[in-house]
């Protein structure tokens, strides 16, 4: 594939504030820029730019045959990104909202993720599948879900979903050139929120997470838009006198088991914080991973902060239903720090 | 695009071109394919018949873990692979075996899922087929999506994606086609109605006056043919091609024939289906008739028939012989191909396995096999 050569990459260095709506639309210019095979498509990506605005400027700027408006068939359009993987493009198909996904499920988990187990690795589908995933932005049935335990639990996808401006850019460019199709989940409560984005930093690897806060005396592991309410939690915490770790775990599948594990050795006591239902959930795996791997160092059992077994709330309930800062904080509490007393 | 409506319906009868007695007819506005090209069809047709034979067969020794037979439906796997240039694809479903061989691919690697040794055994750019698909449907929107890129390059590769008359329910099947004429791609999509998906009749399946009519409904001609007449076949699906290739969109076609023998091996039609109604399919046979046909007309003689026989029994041979060989399956390959990066926690599980059968070689050489564990591992 087309890589920036190097003085391309330093003609057109920024280190800019950006939403992280931004700097995703940034990410996907760039990649059609870069690659001649890249292609996005969905439901109003086209003049419209998108019902988020991620596509905005892209059907002007690169034309329809790069950009462009499908039938309003979700099924159709991750499988049509199949065929055009398999002929040779890129693709990267938007679903409009994560529950309007669903009609495409079959297409995901029978032959995005199949395809090169099937051929024995003779023909890989490199393509991206971007879904604005989660609530807190108010929405009503089937705009709010947080499904990535079904994407999760589908051997050969690859699950990425970051929490800032910087990661959107770094993991959706990352997410594009690699083989393997890549599930790429936007916390869309965090479309809105700004930080510092350099275009030009070398791209971070998919399978890797991040420590986003040094602690101490807990860690909380989390992804997507549970990350900044972990922060804001460890920061409340520290007025209080107790130093909390936060990992943002970045990538779903692969999982890095290595920089969490890292962490919530050197802590002894974790929390999980994920907006989507516990129950057989990513934040359960996560949290039992970390069991089998730190039993040792653990001085609580392993805690998990996370939505309600119930369908999403509607939006004057949601609060009632999304991990906050004072849930967080009451895990935090329950990690049976008096009995380390009792013991000592 | 067409001047009116009208003009995408199918005719009220199926285009044939040789009548079940092997007489050529000439009320048709489509032309005869070539000698040549039905000489070469007819050769396909017995070394596909022989191929559906000898999978049964060997389905009934156990070397095959299952067979879907297109017994009855030579003509229409061996049209489709016919018809298209080695630039072209074909997206074949699981019963197509016959169609993917036609075109090129080596029975052996065809026959490696069947066996059981993996889920898809060629390489699909050695000939441009994609692997069988099992699912319903869902190929025909992987060749859209195909000839979407191919049209988007500007070259002008053609499609061509079979399914059967039950796969026509399939959401999937409506997606395809309407994609493909929205964005005018070069898909020639092929319906076998061959009555039955499974147990089901096509009575349960629409209430259309024929499959080929849904076409209209997409604004993309629909063709009807009979299935069992190569000639017709070969006819209708090259000029479908060739207006694909030429830039004027996809085309329905309906390819009217007959399940002859059950779904599979492991199904009964007899719980279903009476012989009564067999029994005027199997006087339709689409061999048969091209043989008569090209008899008739003097270019097969019986030294021909008997080389293209003994040509098929070659085939069958060199499948049996394949077939009854063993193959050494690695376990490890269950982890490899999952991701183009492999990721740790499949390397570890690779490693588990690796364990799990060194130790078991070595409870086995040491003749301690009664207290093998064979538990799962993380």
């Amino acid at each position: 594939m087309t890589l920036l050569h190097d003085t391309e990459a330093s003609a057109r260095t920024t280190v800019q504030t950006m939403t992280m709506a931004q700097a995703l639309n940034r990410a996907l210019a760039d990649a059609l820029e870069d690659d001649p095979t890249v292609v996005v498509f969905g439901e109003d990506v086209g003049p419209n730019g998108g019902v988020f605005r991620i596509t905005d400027g892209l059907n002007a700027r690169f034309g329809e045959s790069r950009c462009f408006d499908t039938p309003l068939a979700e099924s159709g359009i991750i499988g049509t990104a199949i065929g055009m993987a398999m002929n040779g493009m890129r693709p990267i198909a938007e679903m409009q909202f994560d529950a309007f996904a669903y009609p495409a499920f079959e297409q995901i988990v029978d032959h995005v993720a199949k395809m090169g187990n099937r051929t024995r690795g003779m023909m890989r589908l490199p393509m991206v599948i971007r879904i604005p995933y989660g609530g807190g932005i108010g929405g009503v049935e089937h705009h709010c879900d947080s499904s990535e335990a079904y994407y999760a639990h589908t051997p050969g996808l690859t699950i990425v979903a970051p929490s800032t401006p910087q990661d959107a850019y770094g993991l959706l460019r990352a997410a594009i050139v690699t083989a393997d199709p890549v599930v790429f989940l936007e916390p869309k409560k965090l479309y809105w929120t700004s930080g510092l984005v350099d275009t030009s930093a070398p791209l971070p690897a998919i399978g890797r997470a991040r420590v986003a806060r040094a602690g101490t005396d807990a860690t909380l592991i989390a992804y997507g838009a549970c990350v900044p309410i972990a922060l804001e939690a460890a920061e409340v915490a520290a007025g209080e006198g107790r130093s909390l770790g936060v990992v943002d775990v970045r990538s779903i599948v692969p999982f890095d088991d290595e920089t969490v594990c890292a962490a919530v050795r050197s802590t002894g006591r974790a929390v999980v914080i994920a907006e989507a239902p516990g129950f057989a959930s990513v934040a359960s795996e996560i949290a039992a991973r970390v069991m089998e791997r730190c039993f040792h160092h653990l001085q609580a059992p392993v805690l998990r902060v996370t939505g309600f077994d119930t369908p999403f709330a509607p939006p004057k309930l949601e609060k009632y239903y999304l991990p906050g800062v004072d849930r967080v904080l009451d895990a935090v509490d329950a990690l049976q720090w008096e009995d380390e007393v009792l013991v000592r | 695009m067409p001047a009116s409506a009208e003009t995408l319906l199918p005719a009220a009868e199926p285009i044939r071109l040789i009548d079940q007695d092997g007489a050529a007819i000439h009320a048709n506005e489509m032309g005869m394919p070539s000698s040549g090209s039905l000489i070469e069809g007819y050769r396909h047709l017995v070394v596909g018949r022989r191929i559906n034979d000898q999978a049964n067969a060997l389905v009934r020794q156990g070397r095959l873990a299952v067979y879907p037979s297109s017994y009855g439906q030579e003509a229409c796997e061996v049209a489709a692979a016919m018809v298209l240039d080695d630039r072209d694809w074909l997206f074949p479903t699981y019963r197509d075996a016959v169609a993917v061989i036609t075109r090129g691919v080596s029975p052996l690697e065809v026959f490696v899922q069947l066996r059981g040794d993996w889920h898809s055994g060629y390489d699909p750019h050695s000939h441009n087929v994609a692997p069988q698909a099992t699912p319903l449907a869902t190929q025909l929107v992987h060749a859209a999506g195909f000839a979407h890129a191919a049209k988007l390059r500007g070259e002008d590769t053609v499609v061509l994606a079979m399914c059967g008359d039950g796969a026509t329910s399939e959401g999937d099947f409506h997606e395809a086609l309407n994609f493909a004429a929205v964005f005018g791609l070069a898909v020639v999509f092929l319906v076998q109605n061959n009555g039955y998906a499974i147990s089901v009749p096509l009575s349960r399946q629409t209430h259309a006056p024929s499959l080929a009519h849904k076409a209209i409904g997409y604004g993309m001609p629909g063709k009807r043919v009979d299935g069992n007449d190569l000639a017709g076949l070969l006819s209708v699906l090259q000029d479908a091609v060739d207006s694909a290739r030429a830039g004027d969109g996809p085309t329905l076609i309906e390819a009217v024939t007959y399940r002859i023998q059950s779904h599979t091996n492991a199904d009964d039609a007899t719980r279903y289906r009476s012989d009564d109604e067999v029994k005027p399919w199997l006087e339709r046979d689409p061999v048969q008739r091209v043989r008569d046909y090209l008899r008739s007309i003097g270019e097969l003689t019986d030294g021909d028939d008997a080389e293209i026989h003994a040509q098929a029994e070659r085939v069958a041979s060199a499948l049996r012989d394949g077939l009854n060989a063993d193959v050494d399956l690695d376990p490890a390959e269950l982890f490899r191909h999952v991701y183009a990066h492999p990721t740790t926690q499949l390397d570890e599980q690779a490693r588990s396995l690796s364990d799990e059968q060194a130790r078991s070689l070595s409870d086995e050489l040491s003749g301690d096999q009664a207290e093998t564990t064979m538990g799962a591992r993380p």
